[in-house]
C-alpha cells in the first residue's frame, strides 16, 4: 500500500524527522485559510504516483489569494489518471542543496538496503541509471539493524559537515522502515536549508502482507482493485475485452500471455489466490463482468488448495444473472466433481490453458 | 532418486489441524508420503488421519524422529513456525503459506544462514518426487515418475506444466516450486545444482516470471550445466509498474520484465518456450 505524502509525513513527524509545517486541505478556500498562517507556501497535489512536479501538481504561492488560485487549479486536474482530491499546503523552504535518502529491500541479498546520494531531486532515477557510483548503497543485516558506523558512512557520503544531523535522520528513517513494515521509505529531496536539514518530500510503501499488524485507515474508492483485495483476491485492470479469472499469479500471467498469443487482449488480471471458495468465485465474476468492455470471460483453475467443486458452485450461483459467455477450464483437486456439476449448463469447457485461451478469444471475437 | 526428498523422508505437518493442513495431510498420505505426525500448539494429544498431533516441533521430533516439515500455518504465525522448525534442526522445511510479511522473511532468511536447515518457499506448492514422496499441495494425479526436473516460481502454473509433461509421456524426477515471494529460502540455482548432480534427472524445465532477477541469476550456472534446460517465462502482457498478484512480480527500475528475461536467456543460448505445449515440443526434440 502506498501512502500519501501527508500520511508519510505524519509518521516522520512522530519520529522527529524534520518536516516543514503544513496543512492538508480539500478545497481552494481551505488552501487560502491555511496559507494565511504561513509566509510563503508550496501547494502540493496529494496523489499516489510520482512525477507530479513535472505534471504541474506543485506550485508556489507568496500570498493566500495566489494559494487559493493555485489550489483551485491543482484540485481540478488528474495526474497520470489520479484525480487530485487533496492538496498539502506547506511552508516553503528554500533548498540550498537537494539530497536523496531511501530504504528498500534487496531481493537478491534478502535484506534492507539504504541508499544515499548528494544529488537528489527530480532526476534521481537518471542518476541511478547513468551514474550509479554517485549513490552509496549500504545493506543492513535484518537481525542486527543499522549500526552507527553504517549511518556514519551514509551521512558522510551526503555531507561530512552535517554528519551528526544526517546520522540522526538516517537512523530514524530506518526505524520507520522496520516499524511500519515498509517496502520503501524515501526522502527525496532531503534538503539543506538555512534552518537545517529537512525532508521536503516523503514516500512510503507498506507491505500489503503486513497490513494485519499495521493500523492504516483504508480509503475507500469502490474500485474493482479494492473490492477484489477486500475479498482476498487481486485484480489489475487492463485495456482489452477478455475478462480473466485464474487461480495463482503465475498461471494467471501465462493465461494472459496465451490470450495475447491467440490475438486477444485481456481486460484484466485476476488472481483468486489459493483456496478460493464459492463466494469468492461469485464475487470475482461480479467484478470482472461489471467491466462493460468485457465480451467473454475465461475461468482457468488448476486446483491445488482450490477445489474445483467449490469453483463450480460459485459459477452456478451467478450463472442466471450473467450475460457474458464463459470458457471454463477446471483441473486438479476435485475436478471430476466440479466438471460434473457444470455439465448440464452447456458451458464451453477446455482441458488446458492454451485451449481455454484460444476458445475465449474465438468467443469474444467471432469475426476472427 | 530425484532431489531433496525420498521414501525415507519422515515428515511433520505444522498446522495439521487447520482446514488446509488436514486436507493436504490426507492427500500427501495418499501419495505415499511418510507423514509421521503434526504440530498445532494447544492441540497436542489428538490425532489427524491417524497421525499424532504435538504441541511443539521439539516434542514431535523427539517422538517421531522427523527430518522434514511442511508448514500450513496462517501468515501471522508462519515466520514463528519456521523459526521453531529451524531451532529444532529440521533438515528440510517447506512453507506453503502465502502472505507472510517480507520483513519477517528477511529475518528468517538471515537466521537460516546460521543453521543447517533448508527452507523451500514460502508461498510455494512444495516439492513432489513421483513414486516416492510429496511435501506440499501439488495435485496427486498429475505426476508420473520420469527424468524431467521441474523448477518454478509459480504454483498452479507448475501443475499446468507437470500435467502437460505427464500427458505427453514425459515423467518427472522431481517437481519443485521455490515460491513467488520476493524473499524466499531456496533459489533457482540451488535447485539447478541438485538437478545437475541427480542421475535420474536428464533435462530441466525452469519456469520463471516477471519481477526481480532470480531468473537472470541462474544463467551463468545453466551455461555450465551438462544437462539441457528449457525455460518458460510468463508476464509478457504485463504493463510496467503494476503488481500481478505475487509480491515478487513487481517490475521496478526497468529490471525484471518478461521480455528482458527472455532476451537474457536467449542471448545465453538457453531455449525459451513460448507456451506450455512449446516446452513439450522442445523437450521432445532434444531427448
Amino acid at each position: 500500500m502506498k501512502l500519501y505524502e501527508y500520511a508519510a509525513k505524519e509518521i516522520f513527524s512522530k519520529y522527529d524527522i524534520p518536516i516543514p509545517g503544513s496543512s492538508l486541505v480539500s478545497d481552494a478556500d481551505g488552501a487560502r485559510e491555511a496559507a494565511r498562517k504561513m509566509k510563503e507556501v508550496v501547494i502540493k497535489a496529494q496523489v499516489l504516483t510520482g512525477g507530479r512536479g513535472k505534471a504541474g501538481g506543485i506550485a508556489k504561492a507568496s500570498s493566500p489569494e495566489v494559494a487559493k488560485i493555485n489550489a483551485k487549479r491543482i484540485l481540478g486536474v488528474s495526474i497520470k489518471g489520479f484525480p487530485v482530491k487533496k492538496v498539502l499546503i506547506e511552508e516553503y523552504r528554500e533548498p540550498l542543496k537537494e539530497m536523496y535518502l531511501g530504504i528498500t529491500i534487496d531481493r537478491k541479498k534478502k535484506c534492507p538496503v539504504i541508499m544515499a546520494s548528494p544529488h537528489g531531486g527530480m532526476d534521481i532515477e537518471d542518476i541511478a541509471r547513468n551514474s550509479p557510483e554517485k549513490i552509496t548503497v549500504v545493506p543492513i543485516h535484518p537481525l542486527t539493524g543499522i549500526h552507527e558506523y553504517q549511518a556514519r558512512m551514509l551521512a558522510n557520503s551526503l555531507d561530512r559537515n552535517k554528519a551528526p544531523e544526517l546520522i540522526d535522520i538516517i537512523k530514524k528513517l530506518y526505524g520507520v522502515f522496520t516499524d511500519y513494515d515498509c517496502q520503501l521509505a524515501e526522502i527525496n529531496p532531503l534538503a539543506q536549508t538555512i534552518d537545517g536539514i529537512i525532508a521536503l518530500d516523503a514516500k512510503m510503501v507498506i507491505d500489503d502482507n503486513a497490513l494485519f499488524r499495521q493500523d492504516f485507515p483504508e480509503e475507500e474508492n469502490g474500485s474493482p482493485e479494492e473490492t477484489a483485495r477486500k475479498n482476498g483476491m487481486s485484480y489489475v485492470g487492463l485495456d482489452g475485452d477478455i475478462g480473466c479469472i485464474v487461480n495463482g499469479a503465475g498461471l494467471a500471467m501465462a493465461t494472459l500471455d496465451m490470450i495475447k498469443h491467440y490475438g486477444g487482449e485481456p481486460a484484466n488480471f485476476m488472481d483468486v489466490r489459493a483456496g478460493a471458495n464459492a463466494q469468492q468465485i461469485k464475487t470475482a465474476l461480479q467484478i470482472v463482468s461489471s467491466n462493460s468492455n468485457v465480451k467473454a470471460i475465461i475461468i482457468n483453475i488448476f486446483g491445488g488448495l482450490t477445489k474445483c467443486d467449490e469453483v463450480a458452485s460459485g459459477i452456478i450461483d451467478i450463472l442466471p444473472e450473467l450475460e457474458i459467455p464463459l470458457v471454463i477450464r477446471l483441473s486438479g483437486t476435485n475436478e471430476i466433481e466440479g466438471r460434473a456439476m457444470l455439465g448440464k449448463y452447456g458451458i464451453h469447457m477446455a482441458a488446458s490453458t492454451e485451449e481455454a485461451a484460444k476458445g475465449v478469444v474465438e468467443l469474444g471475437h467471432p469475426d476472427k | 532418486m530425484g532431489i531433496l526428498i525420498n521414501k525415507d523422508s519422515r515428515v511433520l505437518v505444522q498446522g495439521i489441524t487447520g482446514k488446509e493442513g488436514a486436507f493436504h495431510t490426507k492427500q500427501m498420505i495418499d501419495f505415499g508420503t511418510n507423514i509421521v505426525g503434526g504440530v498445532t500448539p494447544g492441540k497436542g494429544g489428538i490425532e489427524v488421519q491417524n497421525r499424532p498431533v504435538f504441541d511443539s516441533v521439539k516434542e514431535a521430533m523427539d517422538e517421531t524422529g522427523a527430518n522434514a516439515s511442511v508448514i500450513f500455518v496462517p501468515p501471522q504465525y508462519a515466520a514463528d513456525a519456521i523459526f521453531e522448525a529451524i531451532n529444532s534442526r529440521i533438515e528440510l522445511i517447506v512453507c506453503i503459506t502465502e502472505g507472510i510479511p517480507v520483513h519477517d522473511m528477511m529475518r528468517v532468511c538471515a537466521y537460516l544462514k546460521t543453521s543447517s536447515s533448508r527452507l523451500l518457499g514460502p508461498n510455494c506448492p512444495g516439492i513432489t518426487n513421483p513414486g516416492s514422496s510429496k511435501l506440499g499441495i501439488m495435485p496427486n494425479p498429475i505426476h508420473r515418475p520420469g527424468n524431467i526436473g521441474v523448477v518454478s516460481r509459480s504454483g498452479t502454473l507448475t501443475y499446468e506444466i507437470v500435467d502437460m509433461l505427464t500427458k505427453n509421456g514425459l515423467g518427472q524426477s522431481t517437481s519443485v516450486g521455490i515460491g513467488g515471494d520476493p524473499v524466499n529460502g531456496t533459489s533457482f540455482v540451488d535447485i539447478l545444482e541438485l538437478f545437475e548432480d541427480d542421475p535420474e534427472t536428464h533435462a530441466v524445465v525452469l519456469v520463471g516470471e516477471i519481477g526481480g532477477t532470480a531468473e537472470e541469476e541462474s544463467i551463468d550456472f545453466i551455461k555450465q550445466m551438462s544437462k539441457p534446460v528449457i525455460s518458460y517465462i510468463v508476464g509478457i502482457f504485463a504493463p510496467p509498474g503494476k503488481t500481478m498478484g505475487h509480491a515478487g512480480a513487481i517490475i521496478s527500475m526497468g529490471v525484471g520484465t518478461a521480455l528482458e528475461k527472455i532476451q537474457a536467456f536467449e542471448k545465453a543460448g538457453i531455449t525459451v518456450a513460448e507456451s506450455p505445449s512449446g516446452i513439450v515440443r522442445s523437450l521432445k526434440s532434444i531427448l
